[in-house]
């Protein structure tokens, strides 16, 4: 069995060198995951041994999921609050705010209403909507997690989060169906 | 700045020596084979100078093939022996095939994929594409003077897995290495970004004979990421000609057709699709075998309107992809047009209304995706020239997953996930003492098991007897760079590694390949006999040569004793390479893989460190 030292098992923000928080330079980010991946890529050892041709697709498959997973906002905060230590509880906690709720049944009606009526328009505007509110609101997770460390607070806006890119999901789905 | 020299991993230790290395357009109308020369990307055309070889297949009855013009001629005159857009027919099963009624082939009531019966015996869609894949290289190896070294074989980036391992084993019947399966838009996107020195947004709209892809990606500093991928692998030019030919019958009221004149009819409706590119008008006038006449013409109004349904097909996905990848039209810095099919009017005037600007031409959309594949060929084998370097990152065009209780899917490996990647699941038995469990994975993007394809059943065993739920079987999807998936499967409680059952659905078994490679040899087992030890041979050496490049970058990560054992494991291997014992030869070349996997992990890391090291540096000097 092939040993790796530290790189390899290190944790997503080590691997890049970057620090553990939830704010993050996007392009410090992607310029350490080129650098790596233009090391480890298969593309890179297509000639060389069967080990060296295993090892690399091994690395690219860990880089990639690491650049993946703090690429995104709402991955990079799942993962951050479990490396800290802080299991965000997506599966055995439901509980939202009423406000909240009523908001997004509300943004839910008004999916259903457009894909009933095939209103392609009226979906984009419901999407851009929720993305500018979702924006706004991975600003405030960063502020939470970084700077007031307030994880329980983090973890309930987590929550709220995927709920809400779920919507988004729905949304393209129903352009989908619309457009088709 | 004076900076540390550093070897890129792969660069070759005689620099000097080139290597010859293809691309290969396997299309479904026409096919291509280009090379690298003198640092230009070339396609090479046969002995008469013609770059396109027409994808058709010819079979006789003494057994003897013949492929591209002389048998496209041959279509109308024996389209049951003729096999055109074979590639509709690569990892397919029957119902899979669009109008396969107005098929004038045989097809062999079977499972998975789909077979012909021709006058020289049952076909797999796979031999026959090999055919084509031999042909290429035949032309290639007596234009650039020798034996290949590996090859880019280009497929759409809609190819599902059965599609895409279909045509892996195609090139592996045909004996070639290789190097890469390329997804045809991002072939185009190396030979568009690299020629205009492109970087932002760009979308590659690439309408083939047969098939449909549309790519996002970016191109930035020397990297091309696919950001999303969609298509249709069913739709291309030759619907549009079907379009043509089934107006052809309803306005002539013709009689039930032979086979020859639906075919001929079918040649006519191309001929008619292709000078409308140029015309507003064409006249189709044919005499058929039953002595009826058609005497039409076709307008470009009437042509736009009949196929108005294929054009909208191409822009659903287009629009999908471009959600998926986050972005809106407005993103996009240009749209490369690659595929024959993009020539007409109608979607070029589709696309350019759906992004608001003019689509970019500037390439022939024929020859694009096959000059991009030779240009990655020569990378990939090792023929770089400084500064000749960038990074391609695609994606896996279709969601990966399993089958679970009621016939639902849980996926695993989303769609546009960047490749390679690996996901794993967790398994429980549902009865008491259950020692097998049979896994389904499947392909697509609907919910229900029906709605996707199946690409495989696993069957795992040799689970120990549990209670209910107790036993944790995690099953792993690893997808290569080739956009290939393979799986594996554990037992966690007991830590014993179940075995696992490949069963492709839609695929050949290796012991089919290996009946298949057998019978193209039987003629000449010794022949077999000496191709294959010469190619042990052959990998031994690059293995050898791999080996001492290393050793000669990096001998301080080992100590001396780990270098004793290497160096004896290459002299082994030396000892026997010119033998002519094709096992001891195997063995001695296990034993070196074995010997120096630590000393490859240890070079991975550090060039990780490294490339780190130099990025820490670049931020500070900024």
């Amino acid at each position: 069995m092939t040993t790796f030292d530290l790189n390899f098992a290190a944790d997503h923000f080590t691997l890049f060198g970057l620090p553990r928080a939830q704010s993050l330079d996007l392009e410090s980010l992607e310029n350490c995951f080129r650098a790596v991946q233009a090391q480890v890529h298969p593309d890179k050892h297509a000639h060389a041994t069967d080990a060296d041709r295993r090892l690399a697709m091994q690395w690219a498959t860990r880089v990639n999921e690491a650049f993946q997973t703090l690429k995104s906002p709402g991955k990079r905060a799942r993962y951050l609050l479990n490396l800290l230590g802080h299991d965000p509880q997506i599966e055995s906690n439901t509980a939202m705010p009423m406000e909240f709720l009523m908001s997004q049944m509300e943004l839910r009606e008004a999916v259903m209403e457009a894909r009933a009526a095939a209103n392609e328009e009226a979906l984009d505007a419901v999407r851009v909507r929720l993305l500018n509110e979702i924006k706004v609101e991975y600003q405030h997770l960063a502020e939470l997690m970084d700077v007031a460390k307030d994880f329980t607070a983090a973890a309930n806006l987590v929550r709220q989060l995927m709920f809400q890119e779920k919507l988004l999901n729905e949304i393209d789905d129903a352009l989908e169906a619309v457009t088709a | 700045m004076a900076l540390l020299q550093i070897a890129e991993p792969g660069e070759s230790a005689a620099p000097h020596e080139h290597r010859l290395a293809v691309g290969i357009d396997l299309g479904t109308t026409n096919s291509l084979v280009a090379t690298v020369r003198s640092g230009m990307s070339v396609v090479l055309n046969d002995v008469q100078g013609r770059p396109l070889l027409p994808s058709v297949v010819t079979y006789a009855a003494d057994g003897s093939v013949e492929v591209g013009y002389g048998a496209e001629a041959k279509q109308s005159i024996d389209p049951k022996n003729t096999i055109v857009s074979v590639k509709r027919f690569m990892g397919r099963g029957r119902h899979d095939i669009a109008h396969i009624e107005t098929l004038p082939y045989d097809f062999l009531d079977a499972e998975g994929m789909v077979k012909l019966k021709t006058i020289a015996g049952i076909k797999s869609p796979v031999e026959v594409s090999a055919e084509i894949l031999k042909t290429l290289r035949n032309r290639a190896e007596a234009s650039l003077g020798g034996e290949l070294t590996g090859a880019v074989i280009t497929v759409p980036a809609y190819f599902d897995d059965a599609q895409r391992q279909a045509t892996k084993d195609a090139a592996r019947l045909a004996g070639l290495n290789v190097l890469r399966l390329l997804n045809e838009p991002t072939a185009a996107a190396i030979a568009y970004g690299l020629d205009n020195s492109a970087e932002g947004i760009y979308a590659v709209f690439d309408l083939g004979g047969g098939t449909f892809d549309i790519s996002i990606l970016r191109l930035s500093k020397g990297v091309f990421e696919v950001m999303a991928t969609g298509g249709d692998s069913a739709l291309g030019g030759d619907d549009f000609d079907h379009r043509i030919f089934c107006w052809i019958i309803e306005q002539s009221k013709l009689a039930p057709l032979s086979l020859q004149d639906a075919r001929l009819l079918q040649m006519r409706a191309r001929e008619a699709k292709e000078q409308l590119s140029q015309h507003g008008q064409v006249p189709i006038t044919v005499k058929l075998g039953s002595g009826e006449y058609v005497d039409l013409t076709l307008t470009t109004e009437i042509f736009t309107d009949i196929t108005r349904t294929l054009v909208q097909k191409t822009l659903v996905p287009t629009k999908k992809a471009l959600r998926d990848a986050g972005l809106t039209v407005a993103d996009v810095r240009g749209i490369v047009m690659v595929g024959g099919s993009t020539r007409m009017p109608q979607i070029q005037h589709a696309v350019a209304e759906l992004f608001k600007q003019e689509p970019l031409n500037n390439l022939d959309p024929e020859k694009v995706v096959a000059l991009g594949a030779a240009i990655q060929a020569n990378l990939l084998a090792g023929n770089r020239a400084a500064g000749d370097d960038w990074l391609l990152l695609d994606v896996i065009p279709l969601s990966l997953g399993l089958e679970t209780m009621g016939g639902l899917v849980e996926k695993v490996v989303p769609r546009n996930s960047t490749i390679p990647i690996a996901r794993a699941q967790e398994f429980t038995t549902f009865k008491d003492g259950q020692t097998a469990m049979a896994i389904q994975v499947v392909q697509g993007e609907r919910e229900l098991v029906s709605d996707c394809r199946s690409l495989a059943r696993f069957e795992l065993r040799g689970i120990p007897p549990m209670v209910a739920g107790a036993a944790r079987i995690r099953v792993t999807f690893q997808v290569d760079a080739d956009g290939l998936l393979s799986v594996t499967a554990r037992e966690q409680t007991s830590g014993r590694e179940a075995r696992v059952e490949v069963k492709p659905s839609y695929g050949l078994s290796d012991d089919e390949i290996a009946g298949m490679l057998k019978d193209s040899f039987s003629h000449a087992s010794d022949d077999a006999f000496r191709r294959a030890l010469k190619e042990a041979q052959v990998e031994a050496q690059r293995l050898i040569e791999a080996t001492q490049s290393a050793l000669h970058e990096d001998a301080s990560l080992l100590s001396t004793l780990e270098r004793a054992h290497i160096d004896g494991a290459i002299a082994k291997l030396q000892a026997v390479i010119m033998g002519d014992d094709r096992r001891a030869i195997d063995e001695a070349m296990r034993d070196l893989s074995a010997a120096t996997n630590e000393f490859a992990a240890r070079r991975m890391n550090q060039s990780v460190k490294r490339a780190l090291a130099g990025r820490k540096i670049d931020q500070l000097s900024l």
